[in-house]
């Protein structure tokens, strides 16, 4: 099964909120990694508000799984991943991806750090689908989200204004089973989970 | 523009505030019966005393004073000024001019009287006329057939399917966003009085 921390290109590492808030701070005056990655007007916050957010988000551990990403070598932050348990009773997640700056974009990275907190939501926190929200006019984000197993759900319409255009934002989701199947020969090799497939 | 249009009033309900004194008693009465709960929360249903209803509604007052991005509303009669439900526009995205609506009405004895299809109108036109949205989104599991009927009479259409995100009943169901646009209102909407001998259709609450 491997380390379920570790990709190919990647590994998982804790949030790190003094480390993480200096790299968004430095993020975020990227207007298109904003634009990207949520629907509110940029806000260019300091250093040291998005610290507090993130330690009062590291407060909530039972329902927010929040990693660093970093490549397999060297201690450069290339981004975040984090699912949110939005209730344990039905087994749902939404889970939020980015990748810092623009050199790191389209080289794998974010694919696999999806495929590892797949894994983890599947496989260590027994959920049963995981759910991401993202606009129309992030093709990007869109096809290494396919890669790593999600099919589009819908899409709510005209849901972004921006530079007097509307866009949609497309409802993307994976379940359980559709993993499972996905992992294939390796799952089964390892022994994981035989005996509840039947 | 017609400017003393009333925002808050149909032929039958009204949008109010909350009552402290009398709606926690009625609300609590409510959340003895599961089957609404399930109809209107993905939350655990629980029975709620008077006293966890009041600090509910304290709680939605202190969030529409902070957020700005709730309003809030009681239903009742006109005639009496009876508490019959609750209705809410959430989530408001001003940037973007997006919200989601949800609506409750609590006793069995009050559904399918038209006072959802009433509050619904009414709820419409404040999110488009007052509020100046761009697009109303409802969030709806599939075995919540009157409220799929409710929204989709006002015009609604399905848009996101999240297939299989609720465990109830012994199974899993479909979770739906239904969404409605501005302009789609304005062409759905029907006049706000019906001419005499229109009758409101019946499946309306929930």
């Amino acid at each position: 099964m491997g380390n379920l921390f570790r990709g190919e290109l990647i590994r998982l590492a804790a949030m790190d909120a003094e480390k993480m808030s200096k790299a968004w701070e430095h993020w975020n005056r990227d207007a298109l990694f904003r634009r990207l990655l949520d629907n509110e007007p940029p806000t260019l916050w300091s250093a040291r508000k998005i610290q507090q957010w993130i330690e009062k988000e590291l407060e909530r551990g039972d329902q927010r799984f929040s990693f660093s990403i970093y490549p397999l070598e060297g201690e450069r932050l290339i981004g975040f991943v984090e699912l949110n348990v939005t209730n344990w009773q039905h087994g749902n997640a939404w889970v939020g991806i980015g990748i810092g700056n623009r050199e790191d974009w389209g080289k794998g990275y974010g694919t696999d750090a999806m495929r590892l907190v797949l894994r983890y939501a599947f496989d260590e926190l027994g959920l049963y689908r995981v759910t991401l929200g993202v606009f129309s006019y992030n093709q990007r984000a869109i096809r290494s989200y396919q890669k790593a197993g999600f099919v589009v759900e819908g899409r709510e319409r005209g849901a972004l204004s921006r530079d007097g255009e509307r866009s949609d934002m497309l409802v993307m989701g994976i379940l359980r089973p559709e993993w499972e199947a996905q992992q294939g020969a390796m799952y089964k090799a390892a022994g994981g989970r035989d005996e509840d497939r039947n | 523009m017609n400017i003393a249009q009333s925002l808050f009033e149909s032929e039958h309900i009204c949008l109010g505030p909350i009552n402290f004194e009398k709606d926690p008693e009625i609300e609590a009465r409510w959340s003895e019966d599961a089957d609404y709960l399930r109809m209107v929360s993905l939350e655990p249903a629980r029975p709620s005393s008077p006293a966890q209803i009041k600090k509910m509604y304290e709680d939605i007052e202190k969030g529409q004073e902070e957020n700005k991005n709730l309003f809030y509303f009681t239903i009742r009669m006109r005639a009496d000024d009876r508490l019959i439900g609750f209705a809410r526009l959430d989530w408001i995205d001003w940037s973007n001019g997006c919200g989601y609506v949800a609506l409750g009405i609590g006793d069995p004895n009050d559904r399918n009287q038209g006072y959802g299809t009433e509050t619904l109108r009414l709820l419409l036109r404040f999110a488009f006329d007052e509020l100046n949205l761009y697009r109303l989104a409802a969030i709806i599991p599939e075995y919540n057939a009157a409220a799929l009927r409710l929204f989709e009479k006002a015009g609604f259409v399905e848009e996101v399917r999240r297939r299989q995100a609720v465990n109830r009943f012994g199974r899993r169901w479909d979770l739906l966003h239904l969404g409605v646009l501005r302009n789609e209102w304005e062409t759905h909407r029907s006049p706000d009085k019906p001419a005499v001998g229109l009758q409101y259709e019946r499946p309306a609450g929930f």
